[in-house]
């Protein structure tokens, strides 16, 4: 701010200079006429605004020392650029902060879910993978063995290093299976579920009176601990670290991602006590990201109190929580933050109201490969070809567990996982193109400007996994600083991790990033480089530094 | 589908000898230009974006395409113009045109046949698919030669480039110097005599003054058959150039009288439309322009770098004028455009992705440099007559610079947060 209000009354006092340098050469030459007049005219509108610019700098830089424009609201008289010509504030927003990200792309894909919520789609076996849970041991200590019957939320397995943390049944019935992997690694514990699901009852700790410790130890015991993640890394919150902040996006941007409005339908009540759980545990705020885009959101959300409301307007992605994090509070130094999901957030109110660990979840079946898009109603961990089967076009099919950017190839025979509340299924593009890169025949979505695709902004696409042409070394075209709205100079990042300079990543925002947040870089890159590989492996590298 | 299984069967043999091996890589080469290649993304995300080198690379291609057309004729309207011939832009057409086309082809075909081969090579030994990058270096190194330049020494100069400047540094994507200005330079510095001074300009003519007559080769001798069939003009061997035409380019004028030298041989308009003698490509401004905007509208080009380069020229230019101590420094600033090759470099040599400045503050400086230190060498320096392949050079070494103290910067808040 301070540079630019120098250069601003640089350039007015020298715009004085120079006019009233002509401004004597006039009247010497013609001595009274309109030029003159008008010349003198505009020199005292320079002067006039030359004054009135540098008391409005004086006042700006006042501000700035009392820390009173923190809040990002503009102390000058001036109206900024972005609020001239930037997009108007929605009604909605009302007085809190709104944060409008230039940068991103929204996908539009053919396949979207319809709203009505299927009850009648029933998966029979349901399962807990360790996989899902970063940082614990491949061989986690088992529990219960094949046979056993279990209640929802009774503990499955446990970590060695840290007993502590529970690992729980999302359902009720009978331990069918504990497959393994590669060197014995525990894959996934599968349960045959009964028809009714019988939960553990938990004594739900008395909000006014129980010390952090307490909700900490509920939520451990609960299982409900599993759903956190805390950032930088991703991975499963230490119950020794006191989280900086705490973030929730209560929308997601990505390609047909599921309505967070439709999944929380009638659970004011829940949210509303997660967020009353959670602002005790952080020795900072719970701060919530709002969609400022589109319609307007549902209450649910926007009538959320004891947290710090943020609206964010943009594309994708712009409901991702780091990008939120890095508009909001973030992350700095040796920090550590949480963040959850919205489905993570009704489980803990429900638990805190019900007792119960509420592992339901819908999940948006989205994408060309269905026959009908739909949300269906089941639980955590559910076998996958139980809920699609008998709802999918072909057999050349790429089934993801998650959205098309970020999600996880995945099979019939393979289940969700513990966050999963969408599944993706595309057409295989496994074959060739003639000609496909100069003229292509079908269209396909691209950010880049050499398809007319700009043009047609709310075409929505069917596009295969095909990549479109092969990898190359980094020829870019500024793509990246296009699509990611943070101060982050990615290429230079992607190249400091593949050179395995520690300082350099740290030092350019390894820590503010996750996979999800490089993604829509790595679908428009046209060099096609993995960038969330090379990133994950660059956050493993700085994770094993400590 | 026979096509793609004669390919996928070459693609899936294991050649021994390096023979093989070249030859396997050619093929791919040609297998990737057809075909769409059907790899799916795998490791990440799951769709991936239409856009790729080829595609890229292929819209400078496309943005080249018209001022090697006019480059092609302006060749043989110089050639005539030199003999006081076909004086109209548009008589003598197809004498004008093939004549040009003799001269064009080979350069173009030498240039590819020595840049493409080493890449290949270069692709086999390593064993990985031919880059793109020569698509555009190939086009961009015809169009700033002098139409009679010697073809050996063009090989020497295009090996030079991909060698030394590219596949040294690990093939595309990787190099430090822009590879059709390192073949350009490696001619300069070598054998200026051939791409500098009054004479070389002008094709057909061993030297560019009066009385020099022009010898016609088998080449033509050819044209002439088919030419006398339709009953059409023909070459004439012993045409002479006529008294009072020079070779100068603009440059050369405005450097021994400033302006008034330059409009007394040319005027503005045939500058602006290119009529004028020069390196092939660089005369037309309007189809330059044309290019220019058509890579920016494309995404191609960074809008950044090619403002900030005009900026530095013109802010530069002013500098100059106000000093205005040689004839060269009184030449008005927004004439400079006009005269050689500013527009061609900074539209098509300074925006190369790979060499120039990578994050957009960088591109800022990098844009505005070029132009400062471009309009310095073409002014003061009477060695050199055009600045602008050396600014670029020098700024392509420091690009790398440049971009270290916009990630320091963006380091220093990151630590300041804390």
């Amino acid at each position: 701010m301070r540079i630019k209000s120098s250069s601003f009354r640089l350039l007015s006092l020298s715009l004085l200079l120079l006019t009233s340098e002509v401004i004597s050469a006039q009247s010497n030459l013609t001595g009274s006429n309109v030029t003159t007049y008008l010349l003198m005219g505009l020199g005292f509108v320079i002067v006039a605004f030359a004054v009135l610019a540098m008391s409005d700098n004086l006042m700006q830089v006042e501000a700035h020392k009392m820390g009173s424009d923190a809040t990002k609201n503009n102390f000058s008289v001036f109206p900024k650029i972005s609020e001239i010509f930037g997009a108007s504030k929605p009604a909605f927003v009302g007085q809190a902060a709104l944060h409008n990200l230039k940068q991103g792309h929204d996908i539009k894909l053919v396949g979207k879910a319809e709203t009505d919520i299927h009850t009648d789609v029933r998966a029979k076996t349901f399962a807990l993978k360790p996989t899902n849970f970063r940082g614990l041991s491949p061989i986690p200590r088992m529990l219960v063995s094949v046979g056993d019957e279990v209640k929802a939320g009774q503990a499955l397995f446990e970590d060695k290093k840290d007993n502590r943390v529970k690992y729980v049944s999302p359902v009720s019935g009978e331990v069918a299976e504990i497959r393994r992997g590669q060197k014995r690694a525990i894959t996934a514990v599968i349960i045959l579920a009964d028809k009714e699901v019988n939960h553990i009852e938990f004594d739900v700790p008395d909000m006014a009176s129980a010390s952090r410790e307490d909700l900490v130890n509920f939520l451990l015991n609960s299982g409900t601990w599993t759903m956190l993640n805390q950032r930088p890394y991703d991975v499963l919150p230490d119950p020794d670290i006191i989280p900086a902040n705490i973030f929730i996006s209560t929308f997601d941007s990505s390609p047909l991602a599921p309505d967070y409005a439709v999944i929380a339908d009638g659970k004011k009540a829940s949210i509303q006590k997660a967020v009353d759980v959670l602002s005790k545990l952080t020795s900072g705020k719970v701060y919530i990201g709002l969609n400022a885009s589109g319609e307007t959101p549902s209450d649910v959300f926007t009538g959320i109190t004891g947290a710090e409301l943020n609206w964010f307007k943009g594309a994708h992605p712009a409901g991702n929580v780091g990008v939120q994090i890095h508009h909001t509070a973030p992350i700095v130094g040796m920090q550590k933050v949480w963040t959850l999901s919205v489905p993570a957030l009704i489980a803990i109110g429900d638990l805190f109201l019900t007792g119960k660990y509420n592992a339901e979840r819908i999940i948006a079946l989205t994408g060309s490969e269905f026959e009908s898009p739909s949300y269906i109603k089941t639980f955590q961990g559910a076998n996958i070809g139980d809920i699609v089967n008998g709802n999918l076009k072909g057999d050349n099919t790429r089934i993801i567990a998650g959205n098309v950017l970020t999600g996880q190839k995945t099979s019939t025979e393979s289940f969700l996982n513990i966050n999963d509340s969408h599944i993706t299924a595309i057409p295989e593009g496994n074959k060739y193109e003639l000609f496909g890169w100069m003229f292509p025949v079908t269209p396909r979505p691209s950010v880049s400007k050499t398809y007319p695709n700009f043009l047609f902004k709310n075409h929505e696409f069917e596009p295969t996994t095909n990549s479109h042409g092969e990898r190359r070394a980094f020829v870019m075209t500024g793509e990246y600083q296009k699509l990611l709205p943070m101060d982050i100079h990615l290429q230079q990042l992607m190249k400091a991790i593949l050179a395995n300079d520690y300082e350099r990543m740290e030092g350019l925002g390894i820590n503010e990033l996750s996979e999800e947040d490089v993604a829509i870089c790595e679908f428009a890159c046209t060099s096609k480089m993995p960038l969330q590989k090379i990133l994950r492996q660059g956050l493993e590298m700085m994770r094993e530094q400590g | 589908m026979g096509l793609i299984d004669f390919f996928e069967k070459i693609e899936h043999s294991e050649p021994k000898t390096t023979l093989g091996k070249v030859g396997r890589t050619a093929a791919d080469a040609v297998f990737t230009f057809l075909y769409s290649p059907k790899g799916t993304a795998n490791d990440g995300v799951h769709i991936r974006d239409g856009v790729d080198l080829k595609r890229t690379m292929f819209q400078v291609m496309i943005a080249l395409q018209l001022c090697l057309i006019f480059g092609t004729y302006n060749i043989g309207h110089q050639h005539f113009i030199a003999m006081g011939q076909y004086g109209g832009f548009l008589e003598g057409f197809h004498l004008k045109f093939f004549h040009g086309l003799i001269k064009i082809l080979p350069i173009f075909l030498v240039v590819h046949a020595v840049g493409l081969g080493i890449e290949i090579l270069f692709a086999a030994k390593k064993g990985h698919a031919v880059e793109e990058g020569f698509l555009v270096s190939g086009p961009l190194i015809t169009l700033i030669m002098p139409p009679d330049i010697s073809l050996w020494m063009l090989a020497v100069a295009v090996a030079f480039a991909v060698i030394i400047g590219k596949e040294a540094f690990g093939g595309t994507g990787m190099n430090i110097w822009n590879v059709a200005l390192l073949a350009r330079v490696f001619i300069f510095f070598a054998y200026p005599t051939t791409i500098s001074g009054d004479n070389v300009w002008v094709s057909g003519f061993e030297q560019v003054a009066a009385g020099v007559t022009t010898e016609y080769g088998w080449a033509h001798s050819l044209f002439n058959i088919l030419f006398g069939w339709i009953g059409l003009d023909t070459f004439a061997s012993g045409g002479a150039v006529v008294d009072g035409f020079t070779g100068a380019t603009p440059l050369a004028l405005a450097y021994q009288g400033g302006w008034e030298a330059v409009t007394s041989v040319y005027s503005t308009s045939q500058m602006w439309w290119g009529t004028i003698p020069g390196s092939i490509g660089e005369t037309s401004k309007p189809l330059i322009i044309f290019g220019a905007l058509f890579l920016m509208l494309r995404g191609i080009a960074s809008w950044r770098i090619i403002v900030g380069a005009l900026l530095g020229t013109f802010l530069m230019g002013m500098i100059m004028n106000a000093w205005g101590a040689t004839p060269f420094m009184t030449v008005p600033w927004y004439y400079h455009a006009w005269m050689g090759s500013m527009l061609f470099a900074i539209a098509f040599m300074a925006t190369d992705p790979v060499t120039a400045t990578a994050t957009n503050r960088g591109k800022w400086i990098y844009g505005i440099l070029i132009g400062v230190i471009g309009l310095i060498i073409r002014i003061l320096n009477p060695a050199y007559p055009e600045g602008w392949m050396l600014a670029i050079l020098f700024l392509n070494t420091f690009s790398a610079l440049i971009d270290h103290y916009v990630y320091e910067g963006n380091m220093k808040k990151r630590l300041k947060r804390a």
